[in-house]
C-alpha cells in the first residue's frame, strides 16, 4: 500500500520546526509502523535528504523509548500498544497520516519526533525508590506480600516511562506516570517506611519540572500502552493527603 | 598472559577466601576515587548504585535517554536462584552443576560456583528494593521451572522480569544520582578507551545530541555494555545494542574470548517480511506448558487444527523423553532447524514450528493460562494477528544472546589492568550455552555482589598515578575518534548503513549461525573484508557530526560489527568441535547430537588484536573440571 505522511521536521531544540509531506510506497501489512518509517528513511537517504529522527530501541513495547503522535493520538490509538508494536495491517492504502512529537513544556523537542524526557528521571530521583543499600536485605521470604498487593504493585510497575500520558493530557500533567510509581512502591510492605516522604517529594518534583496539574480528563489512561488505570491517580491523591497531614505531626 | 586468578581451596570456599584476602579502601578515601561505568543495564546500574552507596565517585554513561531503557528490560522469563523454597531438591551445588553442564563444559567452574552462591542474595536484594515478583496466596514468592533443568528455581514477575529487575536497579541508581555520588551521562556513547601507562584510565565519548567529543578520566573503567548479537542484523536484541564499547577496548588490548559462542533462542516469532528490522522473542517459559510439534508429513499445508494427533510429530518429546519440551535452548533450536530443513516446517516459507497450548488450556483452563502468559499471548497477537488461545503459536529460532565477550579473570578484570567487564559483555559464566533465566542472575551478580568487592581491591592494591584528561593519551584518543567520525561522514558513497548491515548479518547467519562448517566459515572469511571495503568506500551518511545524527551513530557501530564478524568466523573455524550453541557439522554423534572434543578443545579461546591488518593471535586458557564430571550432555 501507499501512504502520505505529514511529519514534523525540526533540526534541533533551538530551530523552528515545520510539517513536511512525504509519500511512502510499497508498504506491506506485516510491517510494523517503525519499519514503515525505516523504509521512508532509506528512501530519504538515497535522495540525500536527512532521515526522520525518532526514538526506538527494543521494538517490543517494553523499553519505552518510542512514541509520537499519529493524527494527534499518542502511539497511534490502538489500545495497549506502543508505536513500535503497531502493525501496518491496521492501516489502508491511501491513508494520510500526521506524525508529530510529544507536545509538552517539560519535554523539549530534540529533533523531529525525538524529545527530551529526562524530567521523568528527576521525578524518580525525588523519591521513586526504596532505600535498600546492597547487601543488607533479609531473606526474600521473610517479607510476606499479600497476593493482591503484589498484583497491584505489579500493575503499577508495568509503566514503561514513554511519556504518552503527558502527551495526551491537555495540561501536560505527569500524574499517571508519577502515580504509577507511587502506587507500585506504596502498595508493598517494603515501601512503607518512606511512604509519606516519597509521595510528597515526587509530587513536588512533578511541579518543579513544569508538568501541568490533573483535571481528571482521563486521556492519559486511554493512550497508556501498559493500560495503567486512572484509579492510581486517586490512590496517589489519597496518599498525598495522608502524607500532608502526617508531615505536620512529625 | 591469561592468569585467571582463581583462588585456591575447595570450591565452596573460594569466594569467601577471596573476599577476605581482598584489600579495602578507607570510607573517607573512597570519594577521591572515580569509577567510570559504561552501560546502565542490570550489571552497570547495579554496580553504579552499589559503588555509589559505598562512597566512590561514579560516572555512569548510557547512549539511551535514560538508564531505564537498557536492553535488560526486555528479558521476559525470570531469574534463577538456588533458594530451594520448593523443597524439590535444589541447592547451590545443583545450580552450579546445571549451569556448567548446560554450558557444555566450556565455562570456569569457580566462576559458576560463585554465581550459584550469590544467586540467593540477589533475590533478597531485589525483594528489598520492591521488585514485584509473583507471589503465592500466602504471600510467599512463587517460582517456576525453565529450560534445561528439573527443579523449580526461577523467580519471575509475570513475563516482564527483566523490566522489573532493571527498574529496581535503575531506582537504586537514581537514588544515588540524587545523593550526588553518581553522575549520570545519558545520550553519551563511548567511542574509545584510554590507556595510560598500561592501565585503563578513561574513555572518549560522543554526546549524541550535540556531537561533542569529550574525555573523562578515572581510576577504573567498567564496561557493562551488553552483547553483540546485532552482528546478525536480525536478532532479538534492541536496535541500539552494539559491540562498540567492548570492541574499542579489544583494540586497546583487551582479549576477546569465545566470540563464536552465540545463542540462538528457540522460541521467537518467525520472520515475516523482507523489511523486518528485528525479531521478537516469546519467553521460553512458554515451553513449560506449550508442546512443540510439526506435521509428520513433508509439505503438509493443512491448518494445524485439521492435522490429527496421529499425524503430528512432537519431536522434542519423542527425541528427549526425560526433558521433553524443556531441553536447553541450543538443543531445541537445532531440532527446529532440522525439522524445517526436512521440509516439515510450518507457516510462510516453512521456517516455523508449532508451540501448542491446547493441552494446557484443557488441563488448567484458559484463565490460568492467561494469568501465566497473558502478556505474551497479547504480544503475539499484536504482531501476527493470530489468537494463540485458539491456534498454536508459530515459532522459529533467532539470535538472542552472546556467551562470548571480553576475557576476564576471577575478579572480572580484563587483560587491561583497571578495565573490568560485567554482564553479557564478558565471557565468564555461561560457557558455550546459557541456560534460561541465567542472564539476569549473572548481570546482577556481577553488578551488586562481585564488582563492589573487586574494584575496591584493585584501587587499594594498585599505585594509581594522577591522571587527567589533559594528558597526551587522552588528546591522541580524542583525535582518533574525531578522525574516524570525519572519515565516516566524508565517504559520501551510495549505500545506507542498514543495507550493508543486512548483508553482513546474512553472511553470519548463513555460515556462523545454528550450524557451521569449515567451508562456510572460510567463505565468510573471504567475503567479510570485501564488505568492509565496500562500507568504507561506498557508505552514505546524510548530515553532519555536530547534531543528533542516528545514521552516523549506526555507522560507527556497524563498522565495528564488520571487524567482529570476521573474528567470530575465525574463532568458529578454529574450534573444530561441536559444543553448546557452536555446532560444527563435521563433529556430531551418529544420531546428530553435538560431539565435543575435550582432548583438543577444552579451553577458552581468547583472541588478541594485533593491529590494523595484522589479524589476531590466539591465547588459550585451559579449562579443568574437578567438581563436575566431564560427560557428553544427554537430555534423552
Amino acid at each position: 500500500m501507499n501512504l502520505t505522511l505529514k511529519i514534523w521536521r525540526q533540526r534541533d531544540a533551538k530551530s523552528a520546526g515545520k510539517f513536511v509531506t512525504y509519500g511512502v510506497q510499497g508498504v506491506t501489512p506485516d510491517m510494523s509502523f517503525l519499519e514503515m518509517l525505516d523504509l521512508l528513511n532509506e528512501n530519504l537517504q538515497a535522495k540525500g535528504e536527512p532521515p526522520v529522527a525518532f526514538e526506538h530501541d527494543c521494538r517490543e513495547g517494553i523499553c519505552g523509548s518510542c512514541g509520537f503522535l499519529i493524527d494527534g493520538v499518542a502511539h497511534g490509538g490502538r489500545r495497549g500498544t506502543t508505536v513500535c508494536q503497531l502493525s501496518m495491517r491496521f492501516f489502508k492504502d491511501g491513508d494520510s497520516l500526521t506524525l508529530e512529537p510529544w507536545r509538552a513544556k517539560a519535554f523539549p523537542v530534540l529533533r523531529d519526533l525525538a524529545v527530551d524526557r529526562s524530567a521523568f528521571d528527576r521525578i524518580i530521583q525525588a523519591g521513586g525508590f526504596i532505600s535498600a543499600p546492597t547487601g543488607g536485605a533479609p531473606d526474600a521470604n521473610a517479607i510476606l506480600v499479600p497476593k493482591d498487593a503484589a498484583e497491584r504493585a505489579f500493575d503499577a510497575a508495568a509503566c514503561i516511562g514513554c511519556g504518552a500520558c503527558v502527551a495526551a493530557c491537555p495540561n501536560a500533567a505527569a500524574m499517571l506516570f508519577t502515580a504509577a510509581k507511587v502506587t507500585h512502591l506504596n502498595s508493598l510492605p517494603q515501601g512503607q517506611p518512606q511512604r509519606h516522604r516519597r509521595t510528597l517529594d515526587m509530587v513536588a518534583a512533578m511541579s518543579r519540572e513544569a508538568f501541568g496539574s490533573c483535571t481528571n480528563h482521563g486521556e492519559c489512561e486511554a493512550v497508556c500502552p501498559k493500560k495503567i488505570p486512572l484509579e492510581f491517580i486517586g490512590r496517589m491523591n489519597r496518599d498525598l493527603i495522608r502524607a500532608t497531614l502526617h508531615s505536620g505531626s512529625d | 598472559m591469561l592468569e585467571s586468578k582463581i583462588p585456591s581451596g575447595p570450591i565452596e570456599q573460594k569466594w569467601e577466601k577471596c573476599r577476605f584476602e581482598m584489600k579495602l579502601v578507607n570510607p573517607a578515601n573512597r570519594r577521591k576515587h572515580t569509577v567510570i561505568i559504561v552501560g546502565s543495564g542490570l550489571a552497570g546500574a547495579a554496580a553504579a548504585a552499589s559503588l555509589g552507596q559505598q562512597g566512590y565517585h561514579v560516572l555512569c554513561f548510557s547512549f539511551h535517554d535514560s538508564p531505564r531503557r537498557a536492553h535488560s528490560i526486555a528479558a521476559q522469563g525470570g531469574i534463577n536462584a538456588a533458594k530451594n523454597y520448593r523443597n524439590d531438591g535444589d541447592s547451590i551445588h545443583r545450580l552450579f552443576y546445571d549451569t556448567v553442564k548446560g554450558g557444555d563444559f566450556r565455562s570456569r567452574e569457580a566462576n559458576v560456583y560463585r554465581l550459584a552462591q550469590i544467586s540467593v542474595n540477589i533475590i533478597d536484594q531485589c525483594v528489598a528494593q520492591g521488585v514485584p515478583f509473583a507471589r503465592e496466596y500466602g504471600g510467599l514468592l512463587d517460582t517456576r521451572s525453565f529450560g534445561g533443568v528439573q527443579v523449580s528455581r526461577t523467580f519471575y514477575a509475570r513475563g516482564q522480569t527483566g523490566q522489573q529487575l532493571l527498574l529496581g536497579a535503575y531506582q537504586a541508581l537514581e537514588e544515588q544520582v540524587a545523593a550526588g555520588s553518581v553522575k549520570m551521562h545519558t545520550r553519551s556513547e563511548m567511542l574509545d578507551l584510554v590507556v595510560v601507562n598500561g592501565k585503563a584510565r578513561g574513555i572518549v565519548t560522543r554526546d549524541l545530541v550535540t556531537g561533542a567529543i569529550e574525555c573523562y578520566a578515572a581510576d577504573v573503567v567498567v564496561l557493562a555494555t551488553g552483547g553483540y548479537g546485532n552482528v546478525f542484523y536480525l536478532s532479538t536484541n534492541a536496535k541500539g545494542s552494539n559491540t562498540t564499547a567492548i570492541w574499542r577496548a579489544h583494540r586497546r588490548g583487551a582479549l576477546f574470548a569465545n566470540p563464536c559462542f552465540t545463542q540462538i533462542h528457540p522460541t521467537c516469532i518467525p520472520v515475516s517480511n523482507e523489511n523486518q528490522s528485528k525479531l521478537t522473542l516469546m519467553s521460553e517459559s512458554l515451553r513449560n506448558d506449550g508442546r512443540v510439534w510439526v506435521p509428520k508429513k513433508q509439505g503438509d499445508t493443512r491448518p494445524p487444527g485439521q492435522i490429527p494427533e496421529a499425524e503430528r510429530d512432537y519431536y522434542l518429546e519423542r527425541r528427549y523423553p526425560s526433558f521433553g519440551n524443556l531441553v536447553p535452548r541450543d538443543v531445541a533450536s537445532r531440532a527446529a532447524k532440522e525439522v524445517c530443513d526436512e521440509g516439515r516446517g510450518v507457516g510462510p516459507g516453512g521456517q516455523g514450528v508449532y508451540l501448542d497450548f491446547a493441552d494446557a488450556i484443557r488441563r488448567m483452563g484458559e484463565p490460568t493460562v492467561r494469568e501465566k502468559y497473558g502478556n505474551l499471548f497479547d504480544m503475539y497477537e499484536e504482531i501476527t494477528g493470530e489468537n494463540a488461545y485458539k491456534v498454536p503459536m508459530r515459532i522459529y529460532p533467532a539470535v538472542h544472546y552472546t556467551m562470548g565477550g571480553l576475557w576476564v579473570d576471577y575478579q572480572l578484570m580484563s587483560t587491561v589492568p583497571g578495565l573490568f567487564i560485567a554482564g553479557e559483555a564478558n565471557f565468564s559464566d555461561h560457557g558455550a550455552n546459557r541456560l534460561g533465566a541465567s542472564a539476569l542472575m549473572q548481570g546482577l551478580a556481577d553488578g551488586y555482589f562481585i564488582l563492589p568487592y573487586t574494584i575496591p581491591n584493585y584501587i587499594a592494591a594498585t599505585p594509581l598515578e594522577k591522571v587527567d584528561t589533559s594528558s597526551p593519551e587522552f588528546s591522541c584518543a580524542k583525535e582518533e575518534v574525531n578522525r574516524r567520525v570525519a572519515k565516516l561522514l566524508s565517504i559520501q558513497g551510495k549505500r545506507t548503513v542498514d543495507s550493508i548491515h543486512r548483508e553482513l548479518g546474512k553472511l553470519i547467519w548463513d555460515n556462523c549461525g545454528m550450524a557451521r562448517s569449515a567451508q562456510g566459515l572460510k567463505s565468510n572469511l573471504a567475503k567479510i573484508p570485501g564488505l568492509r571495503d565496500e562500507f568504507w568506500n561506498n557508505l552514505k551518511i546524510v548530515g553532519t557530526g555536530e547534531e543528533l545524527n542516528q545514521s552516523l551513530e549506526k555507522a560507527g557501530r556497524v563498522a565495528d560489527f564488520l571487524e567482529l564478524g570476521e573474528l567470530m568466523c575465525g574463532d568458529a573455524l578454529e574450534r573444530q568441535e561441536s559444543c553448546g550453541c557452536h555446532f560444527r557439522i563435521e563433529s556430531q554423534t551418529p544420531d546428530g547430537e553435538a560431539l565435543r572434543d575435550d582432548e583438543r578443545f577444552s579451553y577458552v579461546a581468547a583472541w588478541e588484536w594485533k593491529g590494523e591488518g595484522n589479524g589476531w593471535e590466539l591465547h588459550k586458557e585451559p579449562l579443568e573440571f574437578e567438581y563436575v564430571h566431564l560427560a557428553q550432555r544427554s537430555y534423552k
